[in-house]
Order: C-alpha cells, then sequence, then structure tokens
C-alpha cells in the first residue's frame, strides 16, 4: 500500500517546498524554499512534527487531492476553499484524510500562497540538499495533473487541531532595516518611499515581488552603474524604471540594482502572504530593534506547540460542524496504522 | 581608481543577519583579490554562530544568526581579522584554470552586440576583436548558479547597463557592461548587453560537480560560426575547454 498522494486537477503555481538550501550563496544559489516561512511551522506544530519536512505550496490556486492510505494533514497559509469528499473543511487546523478521500482546494480567499502539509511530510529525492522546488535555478517545476506524491514515515497521531495564523494576509506597515546601499539615495527619495501607500503588484513570482504606486518612480543618479553586491531576501530593489521590487526567497545572490532598504525576516511571512492589490507601507527601524523582533519571532515560533487548539464547534455553521464531526471522529479512532 | 587602494576596507551589515566587508566600492584587481582571500579564510575560521560566507566582486558577506552572535561582536572579530594582514596584496586562490570557450559574436544569436559596440567606441569588428582578445577572470560567482562575473575588460567597454530590461536573455549569452562580462547560466530578463552566445552549461545540479566556474578561474572567448556552435551543444561543456593555471 502506498503512502501516497495523488494529483488530480492542479493550479500552476503548485510547488514541493522545505526550508531551502542554504550554503550556496557562494555558488550563485540563493536559499529558496517554501515563501511563507511561518506556514512551515504553523503545518508542523499542528501536525506535532519537523519543520524541515517538504510541504505543498500553493500559489493562489490548489487542486484536487487523492489519499493512497490513511493519511494525516494541515491547511496552512493563506485560507483557500477546501474540501474533503465534498464537505467543507477548516484552514489553518489539521485533519485527518481517510484513504481514498479526495481533497478539493480552490482559490485563495486572500493572501497568497496556501500550504498543503501531509503526516512524515512529502518524500522526494534531495537535490543538493533540499526537496523543494528552484524554480528560477531550474531545479524541480511546478507540479502537474497525475502526478504520485510519496510521503515519508509518519510519527505522529494528533488531528483537529488549529492555530491562529495571525493577521498576515491584508498587507500593512512591513518594518525594514536600513541597507548599506540606503545612503545611495537622495534624502527626500527615501522619505517618500516610508510616506508611500503601495499596492503588492500582480506580477510577482517567487524571485519577488514588484510595488506598486501612482507617483513617480525612484530613482537615482548613477543608478545604472552600481557595482553589483551581495543581494538577500527582503531587499528591496528600484528597477530601472523605479519600480521597487521585494526580493523573495528565490532571489538571485548578487546584482546591480541599488536596494533603498532591507526587509525584516520576520515581516517577511505578511509581505509574501499581502494578495495582489493588497496595501503595503514601509517604516524603517533600528537594527538592534531589528533583533529584538527577530527574537520575540523566534520565540513565537519555538512556544506555536502551546497555542493549538481543538477545532472548535461553532454552532452558527452547522455545515461545517457536520464535516468537523466526521473529521474528528476519524480521528479520534485508530488512524494510525500502517 | 588607484588611490581607493589605500582606502581602508568598510564593514556595513546587510539586512538583519548579514555583514559585509569591502574593499572599494569600484572594481579594481587588488580588491577583487583582497575579497577573495578573505572570504576563503572566513572559511577557515567557522566562527560560532556564522552561517555562510560568500565573495561578491569586491567584498565578502557573512550571514549569521544574530540571535547567537551580535552585532557588534561579529563586527570587531571582523575588524581584528581584517587589520591581521594586507589583503590586497594575497594570492589568488589555488587550483586555478583557463578556460577556451567558443562564442558566436554578433548575429542573430546575440543582437546587441552592434549596440554594445558603438557605446564603446568600436566598430562591430574591433568590438568583437576586443571581447575575443581579452583574458578575463572570474572576479565573483554571482546572481545565478554558477554565473560568473568576468572582468576586467578594456576601459571603453564601461559602458552603463540598459534601464529597460531584456525580456529573457538565453542560457549561455555573454553580456557586457561596466568593464565586466556576465556569462548567463539561466534564461533571465537583464539589463547587460548580449554581444554573444556560447553553448556551455555552467549549472548541471545532476553533475558531481554541479557548478562548472570557480571564483579565480579565467576565459577566453574564441570566436566561432552558428553551425559549429551548433555541434558543441552536444557536449555539457558546449566545447569549452580548460588547462591548469600554473
Amino acid at each position: 500500500m502506498s503512502r501516497a498522494l495523488t494529483i488530480g486537477r492542479i493550479g500552476p503555481g503548485v510547488t514541493l517546498q522545505d526550508e531551502g538550501r542554504a550554503g550556496y550563496l557562494g555558488f550563485g544559489l540563493s536559499r529558496g524554499g517554501a515563501a511563507d516561512r511561518l506556514a512551515l511551522a504553523e503545518g508542523a506544530a499542528l501536525l506535532g512534527q519537523g519543520r524541515d519536512l517538504a510541504v505543498l505550496e500553493m500559489a493562489g490556486m490548489g487542486g484536487d487531492f487523492t489519499a493512497g492510505a490513511d493519511l494525516r494533514i494541515a491547511l496552512t497559509g493563506a485560507p483557500m476553499q477546501a474540501t474533503l469528499d465534498g464537505a467543507a473543511l477548516a484552514w489553518n487546523a489539521s485533519h485527518a484524510m481517510p484513504k481514498g478521500a479526495v481533497l478539493s482546494i480552490g482559490g485563495a480567499r486572500m493572501g497568497s500562497y496556501g500550504y498543503l502539509h501531509v503526516g512524515g511530510g512529502f518524500d522526494a529525492p534531495k537535490r543538493l540538499g533540499a526537496r523543494g522546488a528552484h524554480l528560477a535555478a531550474g531545479l524541480g517545476a511546478p507540479l502537474e495533473q497525475g502526478a504520485r506524491l510519496d510521503t515519508g514515515a509518519e510519527t505522529g497521531d494528533q488531528t483537529g487541531l488549529t492555530l491562529d495564523p495571525g493577521e498576515r494576509f491584508g498587507g500593512g506597515t512591513i518594518r525594514m532595516v536600513e541597507s548599506f546601499q540606503t545612503a545611495l539615495f537622495p534624502q527626500d527619495q527615501v522619505e517618500r518611499f516610508t510616506a508611500t501607500e503601495f499596492r503588492r503588484g500582480a506580477r510577482g513570482n517567487r524571485m519577488g515581488v514588484p510595488l506598486e504606486q501612482e507617483g513617480a518612480g525612484f530613482t537615482l543618479e548613477g543608478g545604472r552603474n552600481v557595482l553589483s553586491d551581495v543581494v538577500v531576501p527582503g531587499d528591496i530593489q528600484m528597477t530601472g524604471d523605479g519600480t521597487p521590487y521585494v526580493l523573495l526567497a528565490e532571489c538571485q545572490t548578487t546584482g546591480g540594482y541599488p536596494r533603498i532598504g532591507t526587509v525584516l525576516p520576520c515581516d517577511m511571512p505578511r509581505l509574501v502572504q499581502a494578495g495582489p492589490g493588497a496595501p503595503l507601507r514601509f517604516a524603517f527601524v533600528t537594527l538592534d530593534e531589528a533583533v529584538e523582533l527577530e527574537r520575540e519571532a523566534a520565540r513565537h515560533v519555538e512556544t506555536m506547540g502551546k497555542r493549538l487548539s481543538p477545532l472548535l464547534r461553532d454552532p452558527q455553521r452547522m455545515g461545517d460542524l457536520l464535516s468537523y464531526d466526521l473529521i474528528s471522529g476519524v480521528s479520534a479512532g485508530d488512524t494510525h496504522k500502517h | 581608481m588607484e588611490q581607493e587602494t589605500a582606502e581602508p576596507p568598510i564593514i556595513r551589515s546587510v539586512g538583519v543577519d548579514g555583514m559585509l566587508v569591502s574593499f572599494a566600492d569600484r572594481l579594481s584587481e587588488p580588491a577583487n583579490r583582497a575579497a577573495l582571500a578573505l572570504s576563503a579564510a572566513l572559511e577557515r575560521e567557522a566562527w560560532d554562530g556564522v552561517e555562510e560566507v560568500s565573495s561578491s566582486l569586491v567584498s565578502s558577506f557573512v550571514r549569521f544568526d544574530p540571535l547567537y552572535l551580535s552585532h557588534a561582536g561579529l563586527r570587531e572579530k571582523l575588524e581584528l581579522l581584517v587589520e591581521s594582514r594586507d589583503w590586497r596584496a594575497a594570492a589568488l586562490p589555488g587550483g586555478r584554470r583557463l578556460w577556451h570557450i567558443p562564442t558566436v559574436f554578433g548575429t542573430e544569436l546575440a543582437p546587441q552586440l552592434g549596440q554594445a559596440a558603438e557605446a564603446a567606441g568600436m566598430s562591430e569588428a574591433e568590438a568583437i576583436a576586443s571581447l575575443s582578445g581579452a583574458r578575463v577572470r572570474v572576479q565573483a560567482i554571482g546572481f545565478a548558479p554558477g554565473q560568473p562575473y568576468l572582468g576586467e575588460l578594456p576601459a571603453p567597454w564601461d559602458i552603463p547597463r540598459q534601464s529597460n530590461l531584456t525580456k529573457r536573455i538565453p542560457e549561455g549569452a555573454l553580456a557586457v557592461a561596466i568593464r565586466q562580462m556576465v556569462l548567463f547560466s539561466v534564461s533571465t530578463p537583464t539589463g547587460w548587453q548580449h554581444v554573444g552566445q556560447t553553448a556551455i552549461r555552467l549549472f548541471q545540479p545532476e553533475a558531481e560537480q554541479p557548478f562548472l566556474l570557480r571564483p579565480g578561474d579565467e576565459a577566453q572567448f574564441t570566436p566561432v560560426d552558428a553551425e559549429t556552435l551548433e555541434s558543441m551543444r552536444r557536449d555539457p561543456h558546449g566545447g569549452a575547454e580548460s588547462e591548469p593555471i600554473r
């Protein structure tokens, strides 16, 4: 019996992801990995397993998946329409998925990237130390209809749990630190940047997202002659026409477009998850403040398991309630056999 | 450019978890040599809390865990190491190779030779002679997997990148700007001007050595015609051959 998930209908931007490949910056290969790293931690907490396991990242749209064995799943990141054999399924939660059941995941209701986690993680050959696709580098590719995804050895049995994802799907104010190139920009351009309300552009991908606004672009004298130097995820670079791009997990490792600031790693999930058109503002914090914010964020991740709660039965949503009962009923039984 | 070699290296933070030691703000041979040598030394030091080291054209980059190693603490260690010797006078990395890379200059395969030559104040024939005659060094690998920045080209090639991006430059493309060449390892948008086309594959994830070139290697681009290049596409190195530099 294969502990696999078979893909039926599938959206165009579904890839296997994990924590990415650290250690290849000197060879020009950026780390890559899940666009929303916080979602990796949430799925791991919901299923009581490691954060290093591979998951499915779904850009804007999911697909249909059939279980080849009794599996446990968790759904995190951008909330999407989801049903299991036609019954509505709660997002930000873990569920049992019995053998033969069909999980159907539609479009994102808000945010950008949804995640499907399985007990044991998805098993695929590692390439350069990781399983995740790095599309910009030509490592792996979006998944296609008919593909069969093997899962790793199951190590837990908890399901029917939920976790509050916080406010991270509607944009807002994103904190950044000064880049080593911020000083290349005239002061008035920097001030205008932090005073501007941007919208997340629709064209973004795993390399970066454009920031749109009505006013003039952000340009600087001699910007096209800046020597290429190291680029990191979170860098906000100004392309030739003055459109800011926030660079993401699959960004280039070096580049010549000047950077006006660098988004804090702990604010990247909120930036990445801002759906097309979501409002975004940017505010500088000091390096010391940034380190403290990172420390808080790390603590938040470490203590995530303590904030799990059982899926509540909301009397307002009787239809859903039946599906929750069905699912938790399965999970209360012996789902852990293989 | 010469007076910069006297300036002390500057240490700046990169994002929240990076630190950069820069030996110059313009490209120079001593600054590139210094960056390569300091990065190699940082690899050997393997300080607690340092997660990754890489080298760019004139800088060494350290990625670290700021929750474990403070910015002040890392800066102090870097300052001590930087002051411990004259990095600009350091030897180049060992095991360097000279690569001969067959290249079609111009034609529809590399459509920006004409405009790049004009920007450099040359005829197309002069541009081909200048570019193929230059023996350039891999100053850094970066941007995309295995992709080299090559230099330094003669002074007329100090031409800016384009303000309008080329939508897709193909894998193996040779492009110029600011006295450098980039040999593209993936198909990507770019502001560099496409003057030559090769069949080289710089990143082969399944190979034992996934990255073909190393910083410090040197390269020369030999003119060939389109038919010759096409016949070289079956070779994983695209007809490129290397010899050790002694």
